[in-house]
């Protein structure tokens, strides 16, 4: 019950929000920020509940379910689930909603209410999709989430939104399209197989097909994922996308809307295929690497500060992709480290980047330059993030690409090698951007307002963060043990020849044997 | 009651379709493309009245009534058309109004 | 005592943090005492846990504290822990101690600049934090950690002077040049943890010795990339371009970092991590090579510079050559000797030089100083200290001890000892020649410009502190032929491999010769650089003698090389594919999809009669299939 609520609240209040725009522009930003502080408040207390110090054992895979008949004649119910997995990004995604209601508190000042609607439909369609396991919702909330974020951009982007809106919509729709396709294969195949037509997710894990079958229908799931995850030949939306998205839609597209992707290959993708997902896992971290390398190229060579950051993220989230399939215990817990951290820094990036732009109305990083002096904190911690993402340790990012490449290492040597190759790019962009907008000297003669106490509080937050991520991030990589656990043994199941990595026992190490040549 | 061959019947149906169609396709003038849909309208009538009477079935005859009624409503609107398309385009050439051009 | 340890490198950390967030509010004075204060702190702690360590040493030699799980994942669990053995009580006693003068000197030395006086402090504290994790770090992962953390503020302090576009360029440099080795460590890791599971260090170390055979093709590959992050962060062969270039930041910086401690960070992996080089000797002999080669062609570089920060900076590399030698060839002992030694004289060496460039308002080029001599006598002084013991005078500097232990463990080595033992030798020749350069060419000849500085305590008392432990620091390690009283390296072979003796009479001979081309490279820059100025000018005029110039001037021609071949190619690439090549095809559809609109709305006349032909022609066409078709 408590799930429904939590959706259903971000929905109430977006739709208050709305109707409260039409008097005033001050009271759709407070019930926004009530609504999600409320249910920010409610996410701890469950969390700390269900994965504190005290500990919770799970008695099944799931913290907390509920389960209604919706269309029972075609198998479709209204299934929400919710284990570690889902929490840790129901809670990252409420905290990027409040973050995106703070740093578009000035910026938006025309249609506030229907501004604040969509902001908040896109918060609660994300946490639809954590929390589905149905195909039939899941499906639903992941084209709910597409059209307030279409209006995100269309209204409120900067001059080129209704190309960069139309072109993200056609591009997640056609993904969307083919997942569909794949989902209904899945619903006929396991409704032919074993006579029970349903779209429930944990009856469909498992599904006996043949092998062709398959690997269509991972293609077509991977297609839908491959696109919100910006895989490289599919990742051109992004770039546009983001340079033209207010704010707060730059904020929710890097930090949510990417991570859907990512969260679908782990949920579903993996376990629903996992024959189909390992023979195609070579080609996948091919992928990965590829944008790794590629977005980090691409980022050096920007002049648009918003698409240089843009950039960023498809490097980044190749190692998100390189992670999942690599498919052990390091490299998934790393994935989901990544997704959280590069959330928060990516999203810290663009309010910053943001908040530059309302200052010097201007992306272009040829006007920048020599900021530092006049705007010291901003670009003290813009650097901060900077350094954060090109993976310094003590900072989240850093624990997540360990992770990575540790668990990638093991499954596959040479993907794990070339994918450092990208932590070398990820500097030579970081400290690119940090030079051309923040150091040398300041040509332009610019005189800034440095970052007020609103913009103060957002970054100081959001560097807490990082640095909890960084410095402590047991408390995360516990809170998603049980579920990738879980996961890994659905897989494990069915994929039997093939052992899902063991915990390295120190002292019972096999060594290949033509190391021990003397 | 001599009975008529139902391939005339047909037949004759069929050409005056073919006129109706004609009309439509050659003349520029609403009143006469209008004129030309009746036509159109009653060759379908009559075919399905032959139809009817070949199988000794009354469905024939129940359509055509449709199609009487189905007539008169379009006329009804055709000439409010008609009366809209000289109001503002000052005649009655139905190549005029063709601002819905791609 | 020992439980204080953890305050050691936290202390700095706080003093980041305090600045950091309220460093604007405070005034000079504050930060300096804040900055200034924690280093303070952190060094006397430092002091006690070492002075505690060494009086009652705990049980098996080494303490362990461990404050945090890090991670634990999958059987991988760092903790944020540390761990004291005699080779960190040296480590972080020197990088306190020395870190702590040279905070003291940077609080009157960069008291006129305009702005960022809080954030120098800051930047510095944070360097003194990192170093500390690096040297203390229980596990690689944390090892890690500090290794970056002192990349980023050699990054953020090189770059110091923001304004100046060639300051971002040489801290760019810095820390992406060094990234590569970082990279090349990073994978070690990776490959470390797969093949033993674990990433602390002692065990780590005990199950490679147990697991692996000695010259195995695996402990080549640890060791080897153990080896490139090393490479980077000490600015050895190929990857030390970067560090002439990151002269580019305030002199202080240049002494703590890019001289005393981050630089030689490399030397303490190979030591750290002694077990891994030992079982792979093709390693251990590249490092000794990479060593040998890098000391003589910095030593050539440094005869050449102009700026007298340059100098340094070529002789730091060209010393640290002499370390990596010394690991190369398991004279573990001598190279910790050696870095202990070089710390003190080679800070002493760029803080004063930071004094001549402060009392010539930033003039840095030799060929412009001449005759301080009298104007600052003290600064002469203590600089002679330190150049006499980096170009090792025989018996009474600290320089000697250290080099001369380096070059009897080159002799005594196996691989090619005697001829990593000539080109040491030839670099103590080197090393002699240009360090008088320097000496003559700053302190002796004709007044070129006027000094105008006089220094404040702040200033001098860390050189006398230096100048001093320059000249006694050797007399802790004292050779067998020379009073046989070998604290140092007793209290070092706790932790590290002994190192292989050789006869007392061949250690006798070796040390005349070492001797012998210290004080001829002195006697040669006295010839050369003092009394025939002339003879050097002529030889630069020969073709061959300019182009010999030419080359070592600019660093043999490695950042011309690497300019252009790599970063040059690297820019252009990227920049031509600015729009991004994989948007063409998503274009391409849009643009088939646009000409297909073009044409059929042409078909939309818009002509009520053109509709009904083609809803006839249609429906006739849709008959004829049924009919001549089905």
């Amino acid at each position: 019950m408590i799930l429904t609520w939590l959706i259903a609240e971000i929905f109430a209040g977006g739709i208050l929000a709305w109707i409260a725009g039409r008097w005033s522009r001050f009271w759709p930003r407070v019930i926004s920020l009530v609504t999600l502080s409320v249910h920010m408040v409610i996410l701890i207390v469950l969390w700390v509940r269900y994965f504190g110090p005290v500990g919770y054992v799970a008695k099944g895979p799931w913290v907390i379910e509920v389960s209604y008949s919706w269309i029972p004649q075609l198998g479709i119910s209204y299934h929400l689930s919710m284990d570690g997995l889902s929490m840790l990004l129901i809670v990252l995604t409420n905290f990027l909603g409040i973050m995106a209601v703070a740093c578009s508190w000035n910026a938006i000042q025309e249609r506030v209410g229907f501004f604040h609607f969509n902001l908040l439909w896109i918060v609660a369609s994300i946490m639809g999709v954590f929390l589905a396991t149905d195909l039939f919702l899941f499906y639903f909330f992941w084209e709910m989430m597409l059209v307030p974020l279409y209006f995100l951009i269309g209204f409120w982007g900067y001059e080129n939104r209704t190309y960069a809106s139309i072109k993200f919509f056609i591009f997640t729709q056609a993904g969307g399209l083919l997942m569909l396709l794949a989902i209904l294969g899945l619903y006929f195949v396991h409704g032919r197989a074993t006579g029970v037509y349903t779209f429930d997710y944990n009856e469909l894990l498992g599904t006996p097909m043949s092998e062709s079958t398959a690997r269509w229908l991972m293609l077509g799931f991977f297609a839908a994922f491959a696109v919100k995850l910006q895989v490289v030949p599919l990742h051109t939306w992004l770039p546009d996308a983001h340079t033209q998205a207010p704010t707060a839609g730059s904020v929710d597209l890097a930090g949510l809307v990417l991570k859907v992707g990512a969260y679908g290959m782990i949920r579903f993708l993996v376990p629903l295929f996992p024959e189909a997902a390992l023979d195609f896992s070579d080609v996948a971290m091919g992928l990965a690497v590829a944008g790794i390398l590629y977005g980090a190229v691409m980022a050096f060579a920007q002049t648009d500060i918003k698409r240089l950051v843009a950039y960023t993220s498809i490097s980044h989230m190749g190692f998100v992709l390189l992670g999942i399939f690599a498919w052990n215990e390091l490299a998934l817990e790393g994935a989901v480290m990544i997704m959280l951290a590069h959330a928060i820094t990516t999203g810290a990036l663009f309010i910053l980047v943001g908040d530059l732009n309302d200052r010097i109305h201007t992306r272009d990083m040829g006007r920048m330059g020599g900021l530092w002096q006049t705007a010291p904190r901003m670009g003290g911690v813009a650097l901060f993030f900077a350094v954060a993402s090109l993976g310094l340790p003590g900072l989240g990012n850093f624990v997540g690409e360990f992770l990575v490449v540790l668990g990638t290492y093991q499954a596959n040597t040479t993907m794990a090698v070339v994918a450092t190759l990208g932590l070398i790019l990820s500097v030579v962009y970081s400290l690119w951007m940090i030079q051309v907008a923040f150091l040398g000297p300041n040509h332009v003669g610019w005189k800034l307002p440095d970052m007020n106490l609103r913009e103060g509080a957002i970054m100081a937050t959001m560097i807490a963060v990082v640095l909890w991520f960084g410095l402590y991030p047991q408390s995360i990589l516990a809170t998603a043990r049980q579920s990738i656990t879980n996961l890994q043994q659905i897989v494990a199941t069915t994929r039997p020849e093939e052992k899902t990595q063991a915990p390295v026992d120190p002292l019972n190490v096999v060594l290949p044997e033509e190391w021990e040549a003397p | 009651m001599a009975s008529i061959p139902m391939e005339q019947g047909l037949l004759l149906a069929g050409v005056l379709f073919a006129i109706g169609l004609t009309g439509v396709l050659v003349r520029r003038n609403i009143i006469f493309v209008l004129l030309s849909l009746e036509v159109m309208l009653n060759a379908a009538g009559l075919a399905f009245i032959v139809a009817g009477y070949r199988w000794g079935q009354p469905d024939g005859q129940v359509l055509f009534l449709f199609v009487l009624t189905m007539a008169a409503a379009e006329v009804s609107v055709g000439l409010a058309l008609v009366l809209q398309l000289h109001r503002v385009f000052k005649t009655l050439d139905v190549d005029v109004a063709s601002r819905m051009r791609g | 005592m020992l439980h204080l340890l953890f305050l050691v490198p936290i202390l700095p950390f706080c003093g980041f943090v305090v600045l950091a967030l309220f460093g604007r509010w405070f005034d000079r004075r504050q930060v300096a005492a804040i900055g200034v204060g924690s280093i303070g702190l952190s060094a006397l702690f430092a002091l006690l846990v070492g002075f505690d360590f060494v009086i009652a040493p705990p049980a098996g030699d080494h303490f362990s504290q461990s404050l945090w799980t890090w991670i634990n994942v999958g059987g991988f669990s760092p903790h944020i822990a540390f761990y004291l053995d005699s080779l960190s009580v040296i480590m972080i006693l020197v990088v306190t101690v020395v870190g702590f003068l040279i905070h003291v000197y940077s609080a009157e030395y960069m008291e006129d600049e305009p702005d960022g006086y809080a954030r120098f402090f800051a930047c510095m504290n944070l360097f003194v934090g990192s170093m500390l994790t690096l040297v203390l770090a229980d596990n690689l992962l944390l090892l890690y950690l500090g290794w970056e953390g002192v990349g980023l503020c050699s990054y953020l302090l090189i770059g110091f002077w923001y304004t100046d576009p060639a300051n971002g360029r040489a801290a760019r440099k810095a820390f992406i040049v060094t990234r590569i080795g970082d990279t090349a460590l990073l994978v070690g890791l990776l490959l470390l943890f797969t093949k033993l599971g674990t990433l602390q260090i002692q065990p780590l170390m005990q199950l490679a010795s147990e697991r692996w055979v000695v010259g195995s093709s695996i402990t080549v590959a640890a060791a080897g990339l153990l080896l490139g992050g090393a490479l980077g962060k000490s600015a050895q062969l190929p990857l030390q371009t970067w560090l002439p270039d990151a002269m580019a930041g305030p002199t202080p910086v240049s002494a703590l970092i890019h001289a005393a401690t981050m630089v030689t960070a490399g030397v303490y992996l190979i030591a750290r991590m002694n077990v891994l080089f030992t079982l792979s000797p093709v390693i251990q002999t590249t490092v000794a090579a990479v060593g040998a080669g890098t000391l003589i062609l910095a030593g050539f570089s440094a005869l050449t510079q102009r700026d007298i920060k340059r100098v340094l900076a070529y002789s730091t590399i060209s010393q640290i050559g002499y370390m990596f030698l010394a690991v190369g060839v398991g004279a573990w002992s001598a190279a910790m000797f050696h870095f202990m030694t070089h710390a003190f004289f080679k800070a002493l060496l760029f803080m004063a030089a930071g004094v001549i460039i402060l009392g010539l308002h930033h003039e840095q080029d030799m060929f412009k100083m001449g005759g301080l001599r009298k104007q600052t006598p003290l600064v002469f002084w203590t600089f002679l200290a330190g150049s006499l013991s980096l170009a090792a005078l025989p018996l009474v500097t600290a320089g000697f001890y250290s080099k001369d232990a380096i070059l009897a463990g080159a002799w005594a080595s196996d691989a090619g000892g005697r001829w990593l033992w000539a080109a040491g030798l030839g670099g103590a020749l080197l090393t002699g020649l240009y360090t008088f350069r320097m000496v003559f060419l700053t302190f002796f000849g004709q007044v070129q410009t006027p000094f105008h500085l006089k220094p404040g305590l702040r200033l001098l008392l860390p050189l006398v502190v230096l100048a001093f432990l320059s000249i006694v620091a050797g007399f802790l390690d004292l050779p067998r032929t020379l009073g046989n009283q070998p604290w140092f390296s007793d209290f070092v072979h706790t932790s590290l491999p002994e190192t292989k003796e050789i006869a007392g009479s061949v250690e006798r001979n070796l040390q005349i010769v070492a001797s012998l081309a210290s004080i001829g490279g002195i006697l040669l820059a006295y010839y050369f650089f003092l009394r025939e100025p002339g003879f050097v000018r002529r030889l630069m005029m020969t073709p061959l003698g300019a182009a010999l110039h030419r080359f070592w001037f600019v660093g043999w021609g490695f950042d011309w090389a690497y300019d252009n071949l790599i970063v040059g190619t690297y820019v252009r690439l990227a920049r031509a594919n600015r729009a991004d090549v994989f948007d063409l095809p998503m274009r391409g559809i849009a643009l088939i999809n646009q000409a297909g609109h073009i044409v059929l709305s042409r078909t939309e006349t818009g002509r009520l009669r053109w509709y009904a032909t083609s809803v006839a022609f249609g429906a006739i066409v849709a008959v004829g299939i049924v009919v001549f078709v089905t």
